[in-house]
């Protein structure tokens, strides 16, 4: 008896072992961890439940038959963060390079397929050198059981992709389709088609970081959410994400103790607003005075850098924020933020996430680029998005809300449930400057009496009262009021209903 | 008594005297130019009138706005603060001719101080010490040779009108004293219009210790001790203390003895400061007197229980001082830290705009310590380029130099300034200097122990571990905390572990805690334990916690997997892991910062109003670069070696941040 549960250890021993010492040491010698070192972070200690540990590939071919190790280059199960459930697949580059044969596809199913009957969000880790080429269509097959099950659970769990070494080809569709993509900088890639195939055909000639890298999903891409430094630091921000995630559409947002006072006044608020209205001013500030503890888990930081997007807590519950960052291209909306907006907004209405949004909008961005590139249909992914979210909305306007941009950023029209705005605020079709132009155009020789006219603009249209008058605005407030006036807004909302009309799905302007 | 009073300052200093005419029942004036009018002295009086533009020159020293201001409000004095107007004859002259009253010194004693050359004739004939060195005027190199031969070398040769180093050299020589002679008379020229020149003996190592003075118009005059403010940087004071460390009885009683001739000597009232230098053998030399309240003011009133500017009011009103001689003593020890906004890891350049973040500590006073803390702005306020980069003068008082060292200590920790370049650390830094502690310093006590500038303190193996310690019990506090978040698996729940490991910045402690209702025990491998108390919240961007007994302050800041813990001018990555995590990050690999030194970055938060060269220029040292302005101020960047463009990263119309980069090289 007892020989046969040594057994046991002995193949739990050798499945654990991976790819042997050898493929390991190479693994953190390129600065990586290996596949159950990366759980170990991610996952409370000692809380992971492995699955399908010595299920091994069927192939045949090309000699495979003669090399069956336990687990096929995955290991997947479920474990807890927080003491809240996962579920967690996790390539293991040790073993035939974390290529994805049909047995590693289907350990990764079964976990997906558990989670969306569960209800808890899955965390994937990508290490993987692509298709098992031996088995041919197989794998194929086993990426797109994949797929399949990454938009089955899109919207009904949260998601999340690491990127923690080479993910090429067909690899890159599943993260790609799920609702957070985070990558390690110098050590992870992602590309369609990798540097060789690029050469070939085109002549160009990339690195792969350049092609693929943290660097360029960041910034250029938008591919990716988010970057860290290395394995350790990634898992321990995305332990922090999953803190702020229901664990699926069934519930609502966690809630944690917190220690900030929801009624804290922020004086300094007061003064954010510059005098001169071209001087721009940091949006970040006002989110840390907002957010419980000054805790603000930004999405897409280097992206599209004029509008914000991440999450905060108010009572220790998860608030979306999108906000106008007056810093870059002065708050502008344009192609790339609307998308990036868009796609966050509709992530926190899929999660019950209610959404906190803070305006001070010149527009959009006017030019050629934007025209040809489809602003018209990027921009309305947006008023798309809010127009058809159903959670709480809190709309707080500091300063421009001018055009058509001031009807996209949640405003009362689109279903915005509190709508604030600061004294400060200037909710007009355009700039004074710009609509005098247009009144007074037989005017414009004579500066004196075009600066009169904006002058008497600026009066009567450059303040949120002419909005307030109509309704559009339920309250001014005072900018240091401002945590005070959202937390309770949010609380009154706690028990919001509504529905849309029913469809199959909406068709918004992809 | 006067009613009303204008204060024709700002800053600190206005909100200083605006204090005290509150408690003495006088109605207040401010006056404010375009830059301050959100200004915390200007909330503070009982009214306010709008002077001008930004620029000094075109409000707060423009003599005839001020005459406006007190005429519109009915002021019946003025108090000018330091700077500015306070020490201009002719703004005194022009306040006697309207009747009102200066909270000051006479004209005459204005202009007799004024000087340096007639300020120090006069103060050698009232008997006071005076550097060895020739008054008179000098006509050329050799006679500068000459004279400098007989004072003997090292000798200072100084503009007569000069300030601020300008038109100052030292010699050791015939050689430099004949070309220190020339340069500084050419710089005096281009400078002050005003090219006369003396030279005096150079003390070294000296110490700068001054005494203040205390007159009235009945004839009395009391000298309320000294000030040691050595600790200076290019003639700028940053720390001051009362007493001096150095002083014996004798030496105190004849510096204060000799300041009170000069001042008798000049027919002196109000509050004034005769400066001295002082060498190593105790010998004191009469530098110049201050005829007006100093910055440092406030040690002098911690040690000696005094309102200053309550007396200079009093004396101005004709009233006689309240006390004699005999009646002040010192009591205890005071010291001055002042804040600036001037960045120490870059050189001290001086950092401008909105303070995010601005709670100082609170002021208290208790038979053993005291904190007070001399500001003139507010959180939400803006650091603005047109005056003095001075934030705040955090005093701190206790019965001994060591107890009010480390009260300052504590209150520097416990200072929490955001959203603007500060010198915080360094001053910290200088707290914990061992000799800066002993007392042994002098006025080249910067130069001396930091001369490649500033790169943050080193803190000592002792109070790395309280740090850690302190860490490690808020590290599982948070952990604690998230461990309770909603959702959880019933009876499934997280264990927060016992077992840690904190990296500060590379040095591992391996920890146990033992965590109970008031704290936690926190056990080093080598069998010590610091027991740690606080209650220090999640979130909380002060930790003011026991660690064996003894007050540790940190700022805390959450960085990504750990802390950024800043405290006694350290700023710490601070991570704190399991065993397991701890094992498993020490496998990831040291990542070097970026190499900037190929990126021209900006400097300072500003809009980019031009590029002046484009992507494959070949650029020259020297050549500007890009024109950044901030606070309406345009600022060229410049090429610090020979390059070529690369890439430009920014352009025109962009508003970038401290360290976004404008262009690459290659």
């Amino acid at each position: 008896m007892k020989d046969i549960l040594q057994q046991l250890e002995d193949r739990r021993a050798i499945a654990r072992s991976g790819g042997g010492d050898a493929r390991i040491a190479a693994q953190h010698a390129k600065g990586k961890l290996t596949a159950r070192e990366r759980i170990d972070l991610l996952l409370d200690e000692g809380s992971f439940e492995e699955f399908d540990m010595f299920m091994a590939h069927r192939c045949t071919e090309f000699g495979m038959q003669e090399h069956r190790p336990a687990g096929d280059g995955v290991v997947t199960g479920w474990g807890t963060v927080n003491g809240r459930i996962i579920y967690v697949f996790s390539q293991d580059f040790t073993v035939f390079g974390g290529s994805l044969s049909e047995t590693h596809a289907a350990k990764i199913a079964k976990i997906m397929d558990m989670a969306l009957q569960n209800g808890a969000p899955v965390v994937g880790i990508n290490d993987s050198g692509g298709a098992r080429i031996q088995e041919g269509v197989a794998s194929l097959a086993g990426y797109a059981e994949v797929f399949q099950r990454n938009i089955m659970g899109s919207g009904v769990i949260p998601q999340i992709s690491m990127i923690m070494g080479p993910c090429a080809g067909g690899a890159v569709y599943s993260p790609a389709m799920t609702d957070f993509i985070f990558m390690v900088k110098d050590s992870s890639y992602m590309f369609v088609t990798g540097p060789d195939v690029v050469k070939t055909v085109t002549n160009e000639v990339v690195t792969a970081e350049e092609l693929g890298g943290a660097s360029t999903h960041t910034r250029k891409s938008a591919v990716a959410d988010g970057a860290f430094e290395n394995d350790v630091e990634a898992l321990s921000e995305v332990r922090r994400l999953i803190d702020f995630l229901p664990l699926s559409n069934r519930e609502k947002p966690p809630v944690r103790p917190f220690f900030d006072d929801p009624s804290r006044l922020e004086p300094s608020l007061d003064t954010l607003i510059p005098e001169n209205p071209n001087q721009p001013y940091d949006m970040k500030e006002l989110i840390h005075k907002l957010a419980d503890e000054g805790d603000f888990f930004e999405i897409q930081a280097e992206y599209a850098k004029n509008i914000l997007i991440g999450f905060i807590r108010l009572e220790g519950s998860t608030v979306g924020v999108v906000a106008n960052q007056p810093m870059v291209l002065a708050g502008c909306l344009d192609i790339d933020s609307s998308r990036k907006a868009a796609r966050f907004v509709r992530f926190c209405d899929a999660f019950e996430i209610p959404i906190l949004t803070l305006v001070d909008v010149p527009g959009f961005l006017p030019g050629t680029t934007q025209e040809h590139g489809g602003v018209i249909k990027h921009g309305a992914k947006l008023i798309f998005a809010y127009g058809e979210a159903t959670v709480p909305k809190v709309t707080v306007i500091t300063r421009k809300a001018y055009g058509g941009a001031y009807d996209v950023m949640s405003s009362k029209h689109l279903r915005g449930d509190f709508n604030y705005a600061w004294p400060t605020a200037e909710i007009a079709v355009m700039g004074a400057k710009g609509a005098v132009e247009i009144l007074y155009r037989s005017e414009l020789g004579d500066a004196d009496k075009i600066a009169a006219r904006v002058k008497d603009y600026e009066t009567r249209f450059a303040n949120p009262f002419v909005a307030a008058e109509k309704g559009f605005i339920d309250e001014v407030i005072m900018p240091h009021s401002t945590r005070r006036r959202i937390t309770r807004a949010f609380a009154s909302l706690r028990g919001k209903q509504q529905t849309n009309p029913w469809k199959k799905h909406d068709n918004i302007p992809l | 008594m006067f009613k009303k009073i204008l204060i024709a300052n700002r800053g600190e200093i206005a909100c200083r005297v605006i204090k005290t005419a509150r408690k003495m029942g006088i109605a207040t004036v401010a006056v404010y130019s375009d830059a301050d009018r959100n200004a915390l002295h200007v909330s503070m009086a009982d009214e306010a009138v709008h002077i001008g533009p930004a620029p000094a020159n075109q409000s707060y020293i423009v003599i005839d706005k001020i005459m406006q201001a007190i005429r519109q409000t009915g002021a019946e004095a003025v108090h000018p603060g330091y700077g500015f107007l306070s020490e201009n004859p002719k703004f005194a002259a022009a306040l006697a001719a309207e009747g009102v009253a200066f909270i000051g010194p006479p004209t005459g004693a204005i202009e007799a101080m004024g000087d340096k050359i007639t300020s120090k004739k006069l103060a050698s004939e009232a008997g006071v010490s005076t550097v060895p060195g020739y008054m008179g005027l000098i006509a050329d190199e050799a006679e500068a040779v000459r004279i400098s031969g007989q004072i003997g070398y090292p000798v200072m040769i100084k503009a007569s009108a000069g300030g601020g180093g300008k038109g100052m050299r030292i010699a050791w020589d015939d050689v430099q004293a004949a070309e220190g002679f020339l340069s500084s008379k050419n710089e005096a020229a281009a400078s002050f219009g005003d090219d006369r020149i003396f030279i005096e003996k150079f003390v070294t190592q000296p110490r700068h210790i001054e005494i203040q003075v205390l007159a009235d118009s009945h004839g009395n005059c009391v000298y309320l001790h000294e000030r040691e403010c050595s600790i200076q940087r290019r003639n700028q004071k940053v720390i001051e203390e009362a007493p001096s460390p150095f002083l014996d009885e004798a030496t105190r009683r004849a510096m204060g003895e000799q300041a009170c001739a000069l001042a008798q000597s000049v027919g002196y009232t109000s509050a004034g400061t005769v400066e001295f230098i002082v060498d190593s053998a105790r010998n004191f030399y009469f530098l110049e007197m201050n005829t007006r309240l100093q910055v440092e003011h406030p040690v002098t009133e911690l040690i000696t229980g005094v309102d200053l500017v309550e007396q200079m009011i009093r004396v101005a009103a004709g009233e006689a001082l309240p006390f004699a001689q005999s009646d002040l003593k010192i009591n205890g020890w005071a010291v001055e830290s002042r804040l600036y906004a001037e960045d120490p890891y870059r050189n001290f350049l001086p950092s401008i705009g909105r303070l995010t973040r601005y709670r100082p500590p609170a002021e208290s006073t208790t038979p053993t310590r005291a904190v007070r803390n001399d500001t003139g702005v507010f959180e939400g306020g803006e650091i603005s380029m047109f005056y003095d980069p001075m934030i705040a003068k955090l005093c701190t008082w206790a019965p001994t130099r060591a107890a009010a060292i480390d009260e300052m200590r504590v209150a520097l920790d416990a200072f929490e300034l955001e959203g603007i370049g500060h010198n915080l650390p360094f001053l910290s830094a200088v707290m914990d200097h061992p000799r800066f502690v002993s007392g042994e310093i002098s006025t080249a006590f910067i130069e001396e122990e930091y001369p490649d500038g500033f790169q943050g303190a080193t803190l000592d193996t002792a109070l790395l571990r309280r740090v850690a310690a302190a860490a490690c019990a808020m590290h599982r506090v948070s952990e604690v905390r998230r461990s309770r978040i909603s959702g959880r698996i019933d009876n499934h729940e997280r264990k927060v572990g016992n077992d840690w490991v904190v990296n500060l910045q590379g040095e591992k402690f391996a920890v146990q805690i033992a965590a109970d209702a008031s704290g936690a025990d926190v056990g080093f491998d080598d069998g010590t334990r610091l027991r740690v108390t606080a209650d220090w919240k999640p979130g909380q961007p002060l930790a003011c916690l026991i660690v064996d007994g003894s007050p540790l302050v940190m700022k805390v800041a959450k960085i990504p997997g750990g802390f950024r813990l800043r405290l006694r001018g350290a700023d710490l990555k601070v991570h704190v892991r399991t065993p397991r995590q701890a094992e498993l990050a020490a496998l990831m690999p040291e990542k070097l910062p970026p190499d900037t030194s190929r990126f021209l970055l900006c400097p300072m938060p500003g809009l980019v109003v031009k590029i002046s060269v484009a992507e494959g220029d070949e650029v020259q040292e020297g050549q500007a670069l890009a024109t950044v302005e901030a606070m309406k101020m345009e600022n060229i960047l410049r090429a610090e070696r020979r390059g070529i463009v690369k890439r430009l990263a920014a352009s025109p119309g962009a508003s970038l941040r401290v360290d976004d980069v404008i262009m690459e090289f290659e």
